[in-house]
């Protein structure tokens, strides 16, 4: 067992359950008591989703405890089938009902005699991996389910596409700006001339992965979601991969030329260098912005990074290489991909922390006291505690990490949008510190009183009591409402009956 | 559909209890706050976890007052020791935080792997020296609010069961009480005892907020009726006492275990009322308590007109539209009730679970409420079907659902006003004072729209192609 309150990365059927819903037409049903389905508001509060999320749950409860519950998921997944045609149903254990042992792959097998659709159980086991992981698998199992199917049917396309051409992997929902993200790398595919063959899970159908095979390369954005079905396909057709994250202007400039050197291998001729140069020196202000005068006042600034694998190791390279800023620590809850991650950073920080547990990144966070944190939600608050501004930069995430307006991390825009947030993050920073120096930005004594400042009535204890339990921020308002209250009925005493018959009479 | 054919009672279905709603542990995100020296302790896995850590949003950084005892492999598999494991997580919490009781919230992985919450309790708090209290709020057997029954039921065993003899008394362990003496010399403490009537005590039970429980206090002291305690009071060791006879009443309609262990294992008589809320529900709550009293009550007439008066620009706004109650959090009763009230037709009432027993004076103040309104009774759904709901509301096209945050959004681009319905859980509203404050929140949707009506943004999905 293990003391906790708080968790970066989610449980497995999280990721499952993201991949699948990603898909178009693809429904997930969920193995799982009552309650369990908070994915679903999740998805409709987050990423403010106008449809349905396509997850259900065949619950778990005390009848299914005593007789096993393979009637209700047969009958579930048949049902579903019928109401909504789905391409796919995806059968998805929970830690709960992964303690039952029953034996879903029979029920699958079941289920799919009479179902449509194609049915799979998602392969994860919930308490070896986390919601990262198990999205990984998830995609994986997928495409590796139709490009088999495709397979026997004779169905698989024969060779390349004509023009040299890239599946990008990894977009899914309720990732990091995913949806931002995935519109710019469409972007700078269309600038270097490749054609997008799919992008896949994010708004993808399953009837077009057998088509993946016929890109020239596949690029997977994110560390932490596609490289199992990159190295899969990259196994089976011995298509190339490409694992550069094109978070910052030299990290992106490395991808471009990556990008070039595979498809250069597969007969294409393509010379990108002018096209980065181009990019880097005026069209992404993130170079410049370097040079500028306001970049060298961040020189030598401490901070301090946290996050998962992608965002963490990107704006660690970006910090210290492309900003002259001294990343103290820089730290990421991916565990189980701890290796990458100090491979990727340990050159560009002092020191590097592995860890799950909040209260050792807030103990950290305390001991360094940078000038500004880029982390999770989680780190947004420790740094609201101590009072050191903090730019979010990966998940755990809340609704104001789903922008509604163009916020990309990746590509020439992303690093606009990288260099704003971090300079943003800095000089917030100063002033506030200028602020505490010179005490305040209105020294003056202030003059007039407001209304509540005389009164002519008296409190009782009582009275101030009930007072003293309003909220702060309407506190003033609820006191003047009923002094004036008090005042117009002739009350000399505000004891808690007068102050809610006050509420009643203003309807407040 | 003909006069002849309305159906005359309450007609109940049940479907097939796939919906949407909180799991019970989250219970927990106020009662931590009501009970301000207790500690829970989550004990369940990742997926418990997560939820909490969503659903309450920002005050997980408020360092409160529960945590996970999240399992992992080797407790599903035994091969660590429960006892030993919890052993070590308590002492923790008693080093950091020293709490008054450590409440055990059973999830659903303790109760499939059986594991011995309540034999090993007692056990522990004998070892550890602070009271450890069981409750299995589990999505097993519960939804939601039924959480906060699991463990109040839980918490009326621990309930003092002597009254401390008089001259302990004057020194009041009861925080209301305390409240309402404030400061107050003893013998104006006697003569205000005078101001109540001579009636048995009477407890109340159900965790509301502070400024509630005034108010309710209050409303009682006006009919000369003393409140000695709260289940649940401010702190674990301001549990009111129970002796054998005393009168109990519930405040909200989730609440049937605890009124059950009040009732057979406290040997407490419940006053079977409609819950309070809205200012009908109010008044009829306080006049079922006065009757069994024998106490008549007074100006609770011009009381109640004076609320309704009051609410009026609010009602006209809802008055003949309908309303659709998918059902997640077990208020739906009360709340359709005193909709009807104000002229709303109520279409179907969604319920996780529904006790006849404890709700009957509910029930039966709804059926009279639609009568006496003029409008069809609701269809009452136990344990619904949330898909086939959806398809109800696409044809019944309600005024306003009041749903959960999964249907919310998607129900809105459709064109179909939505209420959040966990809000009612935790906005202020019980008695009199705060009926303005529910139809703050039922009409907010409706407010809203109005202001958008002219712009044309109603449907904001493009139309299904029909297959």
């Amino acid at each position: 067992m293990k003391l906790a309150y708080w968790m970066y990365a989610g449980p497995a059927h999280i990721g499952t359950l993201r991949v699948a819903t990603s898909f178009k037409n693809v429904h997930a049903i969920m193995h799982a008591p009552l309650g369990d389905d908070y994915f679903n508001v999740m998805r409709s509060m987050l990423s403010r989703e106008r449809d349905f999320t396509p997850v259900t749950t065949s619950v778990v409860d005390r009848h299914v405890l005593a007789r096993g519950s393979q009637e209700k998921v047969v009958d579930n997944i048949t049902r579903k089938d019928a109401e909504e045609h789905p391409d796919l149903i995806v059968l998805t254990p929970t830690c709960t009902s992964s303690i039952l042992q029953e034996d879903l792959e029979n029920f699958v097998e079941r289920a799919q005699l009479e179902a449509k659709g194609d049915v799979l159980l998602a392969d994860v086991n919930h308490y070896r991996v986390n919601e990262l992981q198990a999205g990984d698998r998830t995609l994986h199992q997928i495409v590796q389910y139709y490009i088999e199917k495709a397979r026997k049917k004779g169905e698989l396309p024969e060779g390349k596409t004509a023009k040299p051409s890239v599946n990008i992997i990894g977009i899914s929902t309720l990732g990091f700006h995913n949806n931002h993200d995935c519109t710019e790398l469409k972007r700078l595919m269309a600038d270097l001339g490749i054609e997008v063959n799919a992008v896949i899970p994010e708004g993808a159908s399953v009837h077009e992965l057998k088509n993946l095979p016929r890109a020239w390369f596949n690029l997977v954005p994110y560390r932490e979601l596609g490289l199992m079905t990159a190295s899969y396909l990259e196994a089976e057709f011995g298509t190339p991969c490409i694992d550069i994250v094109p978070m910052g202007v030299v990290e992106t400039a490395r991808c471009i030329r990556k990008i070039q050197e595979v498809i250069n291998a597969q007969g294409a001729d393509v010379n990108y260098e002018d096209y980065i140069n181009e990019q880097t020196l005026y069209v992404s202000q993130a170079a410049w912005f370097s040079r500028s005068i306001d970049c060298q006042n961040l020189t030598g600034k401490k901070a301090v990074v946290f996050g998962d694998n992608t965002h963490a190791a990107a704006l660690t390279k970006i910090l210290s290489r492309e900003m002259g800023i001294h990343v103290v620590w820089a730290g990421t809850y991916c565990k189980y991909d701890a290796d990458w991650f100090r491979e990727q950073v340990s050159e560009y920080c002092d020191e590097v922390l592995i860890t799950e547990d909040h209260g050792e990144i807030g103990d950290a966070i305390a001991r360094v006291e940078p000038s500004a944190i880029f982390g999770t939600q989680m780190e947004r608050h420790v740094g609201k505690r101590l009072d050191i501004p903090c730019g979010v930069i990966a998940a755990p995430i809340h609704v104001q990490n789903f922008p509604i307006g163009y916020k990309p991390f990746l590509g020439y825009e992303g690093t606009n949008q990288i260099t704003d947030l971090i300079y943003n993050s800095f000089t917030l920073g100063m002033e506030d510190h200028l602020l505490e120096i010179f005490g305040g930005h209105d020294t003056k004594e202030v003059i007039t009183k407001g209304i509540s400042a005389e009164s002519d009535l008296s409190w009782t204890k009582d009275g101030l009591a009930e007072l003293n339990k309003i909220p702060g921020f309407v506190r003033g308002k609820v006191k003047r409402n009923t002094e004036k209250f008090a005042r117009d009925r002739g009350f000399k005493d505000i004891s808690a009956e007068v102050l809610y018959a006050a509420k009643e009479a203003v309807g407040a | 559909m003909t006069i002849a054919q309305e159906p005359t009672a309450l007609n109940f279905e049940c479907e097939t209890g796939n919906y949407h709603t909180f799991c019970p542990i989250s219970c927990v995100a106020w009662l931590y706050q009501k009970i301000e020296d207790s500690f829970f302790l989550v004990i369940g896995t990742k997926t418990c976890g997560y939820f909490l850590q969503n659903a309450m949003g920002v005050m997980i950084f408020a360092e409160p007052r529960y945590a996970m005892a999240e399992l992992e492999e080797g407790d599903i598999s035994a091969q660590l020791n429960d006892y030993a494991e919890l052993k070590r997580l308590c002492e923790q919490i008693k080093r950091d935080r020293n709490p008054s009781v450590i409440v055990w919230i059973g999830t659903c992985t303790t109760e499939i792997i059986k594991m011995d919450l309540e034999g090993l309790a007692p056990k522990l708090e004998g070892e550890i020296g602070i009271p450890i209290v069981v409750a299995r709020a589990n999505g097993l057997d519960y939804a939601f609010t039924q959480g906060e029954d699991t463990v109040l039921a839980a918490m009326a065993h621990r309930c003092p069961d002597k009254a401390p003899v008089a001259e302990a008394e004057k020194n009041e362990r009861n925080a209301v009480q305390k409240l309402l003496n404030f400061g107050k010399k003893k013998e104006l403490v006697a003569q205000e005892e005078s101001e109540y009537v001579d009636h048995p005590p009477l407890v109340l039970f159900g965790s509301l907020p502070d400024p509630v429980v005034t108010q309710l206090t209050l409303e009682l002291k006006k009919q000369g009726i003393k409140v000695s305690g709260w289940l649940p009071a401010k702190r674990f060791t301001e549990l009111p006492v129970l002796e054998e006879g005393y009168y109990v009443a519930g405040v909200n309609p989730f609440l049937s275990r605890t009124a059950t262990t009040l009732m057979r294992r406290r040997k407490c008589k419940l006053i079977g009322a409609p819950f309070p809320i809205g200012p009908d529900g109010t008044r009829a709550w306080i006049e079922k308590i006065c009757s069994v009293f024998g106490i008549t009550p007074k100006g609770l007439d011009e009381r109640e007109a004076q609320i309704w008066a009051g609410l009026e620009d609010y009602v006209k706004l809802i008055r003949g539209k309908s309303v659709f109650f998918m059902g997640d959090n077990l208020l739906e009763v009360s709340l359709a009730r005193f909709l009807v009230r104000c002229g709303m037709t109520v279409q179907e009432v969604g319920i996780p679970y529904m006790d006849k027993r404890y709700q009957a004076a509910e029930l039966a103040m709804l059926e009279k409420a639609c009568q006496e309104m003029g409008v069809p009774l609701p269809k009452m759904v136990e344990k619904p079907d949330n898909y086939n709901q959806v398809q109800r509301i696409y044809d019944l096209k309600p005024d306003l659902v009041i749903t959960g945050m999964a249907h919310a959004n998607p129900l809105e681009a459709r064109g179909i006003n939505t209420k959040w319905s966990v809000e009612f859980t935790f906005a202020q509203i019980h008695g009199f004072t705060n009926a303005r404050d529910i139809l703050e929140l039922v009409t907010r949707p409706l407010r809203r729209n109005n202001n958008l009506k002219d712009l044309g943004w109603d449907k904001l999905v493009r139309e299904e192609a029909k297959i």
